[in-house]
């Protein structure tokens, strides 16, 4: 009986989630020559992925990106969401939409519009330089493009984490603010004491999204690549490698390996983030 | 446990039918092109074929595509034509590619740029058009149209538009600053220097490295990087001596500063090209259009002139883009696929085609006295065709593209964007190009040999 009521979602699930998967795994025993056709070569594929000097560039790429860029818009979030949570804001629900709206904002349109900023001529940056004479920092540059896409997530996704958070502190029962307020505890040590460690399941599962979303970047350096494609390479971001083998250059069984590969790491590391997470909790 | 040995039945079940879908989608993938054996047809059959309902299927994006389509079925209408856009440049490659990889699914028809046609005419994916007598045709065309459709000792495709390389300048940004207009690559890089000191803001050009303008420039220098032999042997020199004079003549102007760092078809760009800061373009003949509705604020401002050459008198060019049609061979009505190109491709479809802003590949379209004497309002009443077909006669012959050319344009920002964004020697850019064009070759099966 039980499996009847699991049933469509195992369907939906088989379909959707394990059959492409499964796919992509047959697809990566093989290899496709444009002289030649196809022949299995087995784990070949996966052979010349770890060697492949391109796929470890962008893999670190995604590795430096995220070290860098979750902690700083984590922190902005967790900043703003304590901030709302202290009652002490005016305005505070023109503060909330103000910093999620962003969110709303589909990424294509998101990097449309801070690729017009960034532009070196015309663009906000280019004015500004302009305007005050300066020679600030080059945004599409290839030194800095990657802090550039860095400041594009964090605009966007800010407000998202934030929700999340603002979310976890609204469930902090009152009494235990009482009780902290009876002890004379002030505002940081509610934060140190309190907050922080009520909320550490939310910041994990912040993390988690975050570490996932890094590791599969790939609208906003693919979009930028038009405005900066000396900056932005073809194998910027493992994604952007996978889907410029499999569509521009019809290395499909190549790029699906590239793929598996990816899924395999993103598990492993979105895992350690977990077990991380949890361990502080017992 | 009854219940969880029957989900596990089920999954293999799913696991098996999974992998089956696979197998076939690989099978198929190996197959040999669907039917084969005598295609050809006499005029009579085409006629016969274009006299009887059909319906033929047509890939293109060409907006002069739609009104050839219209006045094609209103000649003969029993045959019905569904043109559809299945995307621009390597978004429809791609689908076409996968089409023909698929063995099915592919159009009747398909537009087929002249840089991506030896990728699909050598993986025998286009009727030979010589079988319906296509070689006959030559004379109605451009040399240089006819040499990119005729590969191997076929031909892959009908040429419907040019793109013969000029140059298209600023008149009243060179007035200003009293430069006179660059005839030879010596002149153009002096008149870039000479411009950017006298306005810091303004540049001879914008190139921040685009693969098919590299081509086209090594074209016009008289390299000859790409050569076929046969449908697998491929050899590669990117350092001969075209490309050579090439980067010795753009090496001055990327080092010195004199490049805008602009990439081309972004709204920078077109806003350089509308305030003067973009000072020429050394671009296809089909760029007046694109320059009036992206540059509309600087009508009367621009002017043609030949592309400028390495000797003085020396007229030389390069094509630079355009494309044509081609019969694919799962079509089921090559005989009617083939009358539609020569509608199409053929006299009353280039007078549609260049009456809605194409630049066209028919000789007797070019030497129209209607055409070289249209008067150009945006070009200040330049005659702008007498200067642009003048270009068409002027292309070096002899130039070949590699039958895995979209790919290798893909990872050309890799490359020798690489060398553009450090300013440094576009010849190490060009050698590591050549790597991993070459690299890429082999692994798709190709003999490749490098210099």
């Amino acid at each position: 009986m039980g499996w009847a009521f699991v049933g469509p979602f195992m369907g939906v699930f088989l379909l959707v989630f394990v059959a492409p998967v499964l796919y992509a795994f047959y697809l990566s025993l093989f290899q496709n020559q444009m002289v030649g056709g196809d022949k299995f070569v087995g784990g070949a594929n996966y052979l010349q992925a770890l060697a492949d000097p391109q796929f470890w560039d962008s893999v670190i790429r995604v590795v430096v990106f995220l070290v860098v860029q979750v902690p700083i818009m984590l922190f902005l979030a967790l900043f703003a969401a304590l901030a709302l949570d202290s009652g002490r804001l005016r305005a505070s629900s023109f503060f909330r939409i103000s910093v999620f709206l962003p969110y709303a904002v589909p990424a294509v349109v998101a990097t449309l519009m801070w690729g017009f900023i960034y532009g070196p001529r015309f663009g906000l940056f280019g004015s500004i330089n302009d305007f005050f004479g300066l020679n600030l920092a080059e945004p599409l540059s290839s030194s800095w493009i990657l802090a550039s896409i860095g400041n594009i997530n964090t605009w966007e996704f800010t407000g998202y984490n934030m929700l999340i958070f603002y979310s976890a502190l609204k469930v902090i029962p009152a009494e235990l603010y009482e009780a902290a307020n009876l002890d004379g505890a002030g505002t940081f040590r509610v934060i140190r004491s309190i907050k922080l460690p009520s909320i550490r399941g939310a910041i994990g599962i912040a993390s988690i999204f975050s570490v996932i979303g890094s590791f599969q970047l790939f609208n906003e350096p693919n979009i930028l690549k038009a405005l900066a494609p000396n900056s932005i390479s073809s194998y910027f971001t493992p994604n952007m490698y996978a889907f410029n083998l499999s569509f521009a250059g019809q290395q499909f069984n190549y790029a699906a390996a590239i793929s598996i590969i990816m899924g395999v790491l993103t598990v492993i590391v979105a895992y350690v983030v977990q077990l991380s997470g949890s361990r502080k909790d017992a | 446990m009854k219940n969880n040995h029957r989900f596990r039945r089920v999954a293999t079940a799913a696991l098996a039918a999974s992998l089956l879908v696979g197998g076939l989608a690989a099978c198929s993938g190996s197959g040999t092109p669907a039917s084969a054996g005598a295609e050809g047809a006499s005029a009579e059959d085409i006629a016969k074929a274009l006299d009887t309902e059909t319906t033929l299927t047509v890939w293109g994006w060409a907006p002069q595509l739609e009104p050839i389509v219209k006045a094609f079925e209103a000649k003969y209408p029993k045959v019905h034509v569904n043109l559809e856009n299945v995307g621009t440049g390597n978004a429809h490659y791609t689908k076409l590619q996968n089409a023909v990889k698929a063995g099915s699914g592919a159009p009747d028809v398909a537009q087929i740029e002249y840089n991506a046609l030896p990728q699909f005419a050598l993986s025998e994916a286009l009727v030979d058009l010589k079988e319906f007598g296509a070689e006959e045709l030559k004379d109605n065309y451009t040399e240089s149209t006819w040499g990119s459709v005729n590969l191997n000792g076929g031909v892959y495709a009908l040429p419907q538009d040019s793109g013969p390389m000029a140059m298209f300048y600023r008149a009243d940004v060179f007035e200003k600053h009293g430069i006179s207009v660059p005839t030879t690559w010596d002149e153009y890089v002096e008149a870039g220097k000479k411009l950017h000191a006298a306005d810091p803001k303004a540049y001879i050009t914008s190139d921040t490295g685009d693969a098919g303008f590299t081509t086209s420039m090594i074209w016009q220098a008289g390299g000859k990087p790409y050569t076929l032999d046969g449908s697998t042997k491929v050899a590669v020199d990117l350092q001969d001596e075209g490309a050579r004079k090439w980067t010795g003549t753009w090496n001055q102007l990327l080092k010195n500063d004199l490049l805008s760092p602009v990439t081309s078809w972004s709204d920078e760009w077109y806003k350089g090209l509308s305030d003067g800061s973009i000072a020429t373009l050394i671009i296809g003949a089909w760029m007046p259009a694109n320059l009036e509705s992206g540059a509309a604020g600087a009508s009367g401002q621009w002017r043609v002139a030949p592309m400028p050459t390495y000797e003085k008198g020396a007229a030389a060019t390069a094509e630079n883009g355009g494309g044509g049609d081609a019969v694919l061979k799962q079509s089921k009505n090559k005989a009617a696929a083939y009358g539609f190109l020569q509608f199409a491709n053929g006299p009353e479809g280039a007078k549609i085609h260049a009456a809605n802003g194409g630049f066209p590949s028919t000789k007797a379209d070019l030497e129209s006295e209607s055409f070289l004497n249209a008067e150009n309002a945006y070009f200040g009443g330049q005659k702008i065709n007498e200067v642009l077909v003048q270009a068409s006669k002027d292309v070096v012959p002899g130039w070949s593209y590699l039958p895995f050319q979209t790919y290798a344009n893909s990872i050309y920002s890799d490359t020798v964007g690489q060398a553009y964004g450090s300013k440094g020697d576009l010849n190490d850019g060009l050698k590591a190009w050549q790597d991993a064009t070459a690299k890429y070759g082999q692994q798709q099966g190709f003999t490749v040999t490098t210099k």
